[in-house]
């Protein structure tokens, strides 16, 4: 870990200015993803700006009848909160599917969508990766991949996005708001926030320097079946070899999105149009431009069986 | 006192402390983290500094060059010892790669250079600035083409490890079935709770260190040996261990840096290993591949049995003996067992819970599974039909006591055996596939000679203190039993100071051989403190009774009180009598699992094991090792594997988060029995160890129980479920 300095903001926009007024700084939140990359010298920030004490810690309705998550709300109250356990279950399912409950404690709703990939070789300086070092190369690709993307990846790097909570907002059609050093907001689509790697690994999302994530928004509520099914190797504190967030009508139509699978939550229109077909045609939509290794080909057909017992399980 | 002949009745068998369920003596201090651990002895010694340890970035090859100016300027840093400018330090009991020196690297994450700081963060932050050049070499990473043109193993006695008896090749081509399978397991890590860990501080020539470590007589040699020192002039202090599972059997760099830069800073130095190198800058158990080769009847009975491991190690390292087990456990005239070991440039492979036998049995247990279905023979019953009282490969040995077959059936009557689905993949309940599989179990049950001091005070209080060590194993708790009994004295006004080599050697704790060596030891030093206490008063300390700390003699007694404060040292050795003998430790065991028909994500719904292990010290700590080693065997059999990167010659997964030990949720149900056996060949205490019994075996009951669930035999562990998904039915 290098040294750096510190300190706590007041307001978002006063927060927001002092990181882009300060090359190498960095927002921390909960800081549960961002001190393990630090003491791995996989992330060397400057200046950390603390925002815990800017408020926006708090659940509200919109005037559109959905809720607006303040993005200081950590993982442990927004998944037991019982507008979302009522309206929004598929979010409970995926945010307490994750990590452990000590760390849901500390994790933040903001900090949650910019969690980092778990790709093991990124996680080691002694390997080339472009995402850390951009242009070094990847040691991924030909590598232990079992774990990491199968689709839209590229030559430079085929990580997943890891988390679980962004996976159930994006079938949810969340909108992420931010404030810049101006004072300037924008509401951002989920579906637009997370970036494929392309030729830019280490650029994961459209945010901009000092650009400060100040709520998640949810939509009014869509009805339906929630449901998230994550897969992983053992039962707890593990992340997902591939993950099913869906929300399913009693029409058989729905939402689904997949996790584990790629650089964001995957959800292909075109795909989710066949719900009503089944798993097999779903699947074959949404991962029709896969590009698998031998190591990781199996998720493809772990996620339509996956999406399969989903279906099955919201039709009892 | 020797050990010649085998126990008849004595004061265990009618035993009021000894082999009563007794909670752990030291548990108040584990649960209010006042357990004193090697890292967090801030009182030993005063003016500790940090060490920070540097791994290589590299597999294989050289350091072309070192650059530590930078880390030297920054703040805190009191020195750097650096390998190239340090001439490599010897090499102690058990190590293979190089700990430290040189310029030569032998594999991923050896430590190459150690900085010590005010603080930990400075010493941190300063190592990252470390500028390293490597001279890369080519090195061979992969077992599986390594094994085919591997030698026969000579590292275990030097000669080639081949046994036949018989003639295997013509009775098997003979027999009525013939099974021939191969099975692989992964290079796996003891992953054990607290990282390895020393505290070192110089007093002149002497080097004390406080560290975490099985073996306390070994290692005070090997310090002597790594660093070119007299032994006499190191005491090592090691009373708690967060776990060790063999991997703090040895000397480990974290104790020869802290010596290091104890040195070099003038100052005392701790280091713990950082978590991301334990898995390549410490040990492993090694890979296997495995092929089993049965012939057997129709009625079950085993005619021929061929058992072949192939493992790899560094040069100069020892291989790992897969076949053990099936030298021991079935019946057979027709037997070929042999191991092989390749060179590879991997980390070093060595010793772990139950080294040989926990990766054999993944093998030979799933072998007989399957040969049981060729023969459509319920698994218990071939594995009854094959019991022997003797050694196969030598029949004049036979077994000291041996009750597997009680294990097979009151693990099947205990866990409803008859009841289950005999049609591989043809219980369903719901979405869930549901399987039961079994197992058989065998651990050889060492003993070997061990000291210990007792000491007794005018108030009546015992204390004994011997260098033996409890790595989470209970064995404060026996040995103050063991002396409560011996002595006659309540458990409460016994002490126990373990781990520090000023006290007399001990066995120590590996192989199983801890709790009958290290009791054994304490009751001789009791029967000597015994005898002391009648010449004392004036008599016969062998033929009185001490019970409630009082001391009946022939016509009279005494206050235990009254013999004043003595204290006495005994050792107990063995003789040559248990050469005839073959003394191991026994089990079945049983596991229902159910399978995600849709996802293949596969959940153990309830385990047992019997075991057959003599003596049970205490019930409470005995069943705490076998349910670790259960759980640790769910581990081997569904997520653990140190993946490996043949390119660049390292494991992968090097933390927690991607080397996956089960979580409590994945372990939901443990029965343990003990079957109430007596074995008087091992010691007077009659007890056998238990620690490794319990991963011996529970992984092919899992496996077992998978196939049983699925009807889809997977022979690659891990068996995660991307190996056998394609294979599931249609959803």
């Amino acid at each position: 870990m290098r040294s750096f300095t510190y300190e706590r903001a007041k307001t978002p926009q006063q927060a927001a200015a002092a990181v882009a007024g300060t090359p190498g700084g960095k927002f921390i939140a909960g800081g549960t993803n961002l001190l393990d990359l630090m003491k791995l010298e996989i992330e060397t920030p400057v200046h950390l700006v603390d925002v815990q004490d800017v408020g926006l810690d708090r659940i509200e309705p919109t005037e559109a009848g959905g809720l607006r998550i303040g993005a200081l709300v950590s993982n442990t109250a927004l998944s037991a909160d019982a507008r979302v356990m009522r309206d929004y279950a598929v979010l409970t399912r995926a945010i307490q599917a994750g990590a452990s409950g000590q760390l849901r404690n500390k994790a933040t709703t903001g900090g949650n969508l910019l969690q980092r990939t778990r790709c093991p070789y990124f996680y080691d300086t002694n390997m080339p990766c472009n995402k850390r070092d951009p242009g070094a190369g990847c040691a991924a690709k030909d590598g232990y991949s079992r774990q990491l993307g199968v689709i839209g990846i590229s030559e430079s790097c085929i990580a997943t996005y890891p988390g679980d909570m962004a996976v159930a907002l994006r079938v949810l059609d969340a909108v992420v708001e931010t404030i810049d050093a101006d004072g300037e907001t924008r509401s951002i689509p989920i579906a637009d926030f997370h970036s494929l790697w392309g030729d830019t690994p280490h650029i994961e999302n459209v945010l901009a320097d000092g650009e400060m994530i100040t709520a998640v928004t949810l939509p009014r509520p869509l009805g339906g079946k929630h449901i998230y099914h994550k897969v992983r190797d053992r039962r707890s504190y593990a992340f997902a070899l591939v993950s099913v967030a869906a929300v399913i009508q009693p029409d058989g139509t729905g939402r689904v999105a997949f996790g584990g699978m790629a650089p964001k939550p995957w959800r292909v229109a075109a795909a989710e149009a066949a719900l009503p077909q089944g798993a097999a045609a779903v699947a074959a939509r949404a991962f029709a431009d896969a590009q698998p290794t031998d190591h990781n080909r199996y998720k493809i057909s772990l996620a339509e069986r996956t999406l399969a017992g989903v279906l099955a399980e919201a039709r009892s | 006192m020797e050990y010649n002949a085998p126990a008849g009745k004595n004061l265990f068998d009618n035993a009021k402390v000894v082999g009563k369920p007794t909670r752990r003596i030291d548990g108040p201090l584990k649960t209010t983290g006042t357990a004193p651990y090697a890292y967090e002895r801030h009182d030993v010694v005063p003016g500790q500094v940090y060490g920070y340890v540097l791994g290589a970035g590299i597999a294989k090859g050289r350091i072309a060059a070192m650059d530590v100016s930078a880390a030297r300027a920054m703040p805190g840093v009191l020195a750097i010892v650096t390998a190239p400018d340090t001439k490599p330090v010897g090499k102690g009991m058990g190590n293979t790669a190089p700990l430290f020196g040189g310029r030569d690297i032998a594999h991923y994450h050896q430590a190459i250079a150690l900085v010590v700081a005010e603080t930990f963060e400075q010493a941190r932050a300063a190592s990252s600035v470390i500028r390293v050049e490597y001279e890369r070499q080519k090195g061979a990473f992969d077992l599986a083409s390594a094994a085919p043109g591997a030698p026969l193993d000579t590292t275990r006695g030097g000669e080639p490890d081949q046994v036949r008896t018989g003639d295997f090749e013509a009775a098997y081509h003979a027999a009525y079935v013939q099974l021939d399978e191969r099975y692989t397991t992964p290079d796996e890590s003891h992953a054990m709770m607290e990282p390895h860990a020393s505290i070192a501080a110089w007093e002149g020539e002497k080097l004390t260190l406080w560290t975490s470590n099985q073996m306390i007589a070994w290692n005070k040699g090997s310090v002597g040996d790594i660093l070119d020192m007299e032994p006499d002039n190191v005491r090592l202090d090691s009373p708690y261990l967060g776990g060790g599972f063999g991997g703090k059997l040895f000397v480990r760099a974290d104790a020869v840096l802290a010596a290091l830069g104890a040195k070099a800073a003038g100052r005392p130095v701790k280091v713990m290993l950082q978590r991301p190198l334990i898995y390549n800058n410490t040990t492993h158990r090694p890979a296997s591949i495995q092929r089993l080769r049965i012939g057997a009847g129709k009625d079950g009975r085993i005619s021929a049995i061929a058992h072949e491991g192939w493992s790899g190690n560094l040069p100069g390292g020892s291989g790992e003996n897969t076949v053990q087990q099936t030298r021991q456990l079935y019946a057979g005239d027709h037997r070929l067992t042999a191991n092989y070991l390749a060179t590879l440039d991997l980390p070093e492979g060595n010793a772990m819970r139950a080294p040989g036998e926990a990766s054999g049995h993944m093998a030979l247990e799933v072998a007989m599974d399957e040969l049981a279905e060729k023969l459509d023979m319920c698994p218990v019953e071939l594995r009854i039909v094959n019991d022997t009282q003797t050694v196969p490969d030598e029949p004049e040995i036979k077994f000291s006591d041996r009750n597997l077959v009680r294990c097979l059936r009151e693990g099947a009557e205990r866990f409803g055996w008859a009841n289950r689905n005999k049609t591989p993949g043809g219980l369903r309940d719901g979405r869930w596939l549901i399987g039961m599989g079994m197992a058989a179990g065998y651990r050889n049950g060492p003993v070997g000679k061990s000291a210990a001091r007792v000491k007794l005070d005018r108030r009546g209080r015992v204390t004994v203190e011997t260098d033996m060590t409890d790595i989470g194993t209970g064995s404060y708790t026996i040995i103050a039993q063991t002396a409560a009994e011996v002595m006659g004295v309540p458990l409460k006004q016994v002490t126990v100071r373990l781990g520090d080599s000023a006290y007399p050697a001990s066995a120590g704790s590996g192989g199983q051989w801890g709790a009958a060596s290290s009791t054994a030891g304490v009751y001789a030093a009791c029967v000597n403190l015994r005898r002391a206490i009648g010449e004392k008063l004036g008599f016969d300390g062998d033929a009185a009774t001490f019970d409630n700390s009082r001391i009946a003699v022939d016509g009279g007694s005494f206050a235990l009180t009254d013999a004043g404060a003595l204290s006495a040292t005994g050792e107990m050795t063995y003789g040559d009598f248990q050469d005839d003998y073959s003394v191991g430790t026994f089990a079945s065991h049983f596991c229902e699992i159910a399978v995600d028909a849709y996802t293949g994500e596969s959940f153990i719904r309830r385990m047992l094991s019997v075991c057959d292990a003599g003596r049970i010290l205490n019930p409470v700590s005995a069943r705490s090792q076998v349910i670790g080693a259960m759980a640790m065997s769910v581990g081997a059999t569904l997520t653990e594997e140190l993946a490996v990167d043949k390119r660049f010659g390292f494991f992968v997964n090097h933390d927690m988060a991607g080397y996956e030990v089960p979580v409590h949720a994945d372990i939901p149900h443990q029965e343990v029995v003990f079957l109430d056996t007596l074995d008087p060949v091992i010691s007077p205490m009659k007890a056998k160890g238990v620690g490794e019994l319990g991963i011996c075996g529970p992984t092919a009951a899992v496996a077992n129980a998978l196939y049983n669930a699925t009807g889809i035999r997977v022979r690659e562990y891990p068996l995660t479920l991307d190996k056998y998904l394609d294979r599931l039915p249609a959803v």
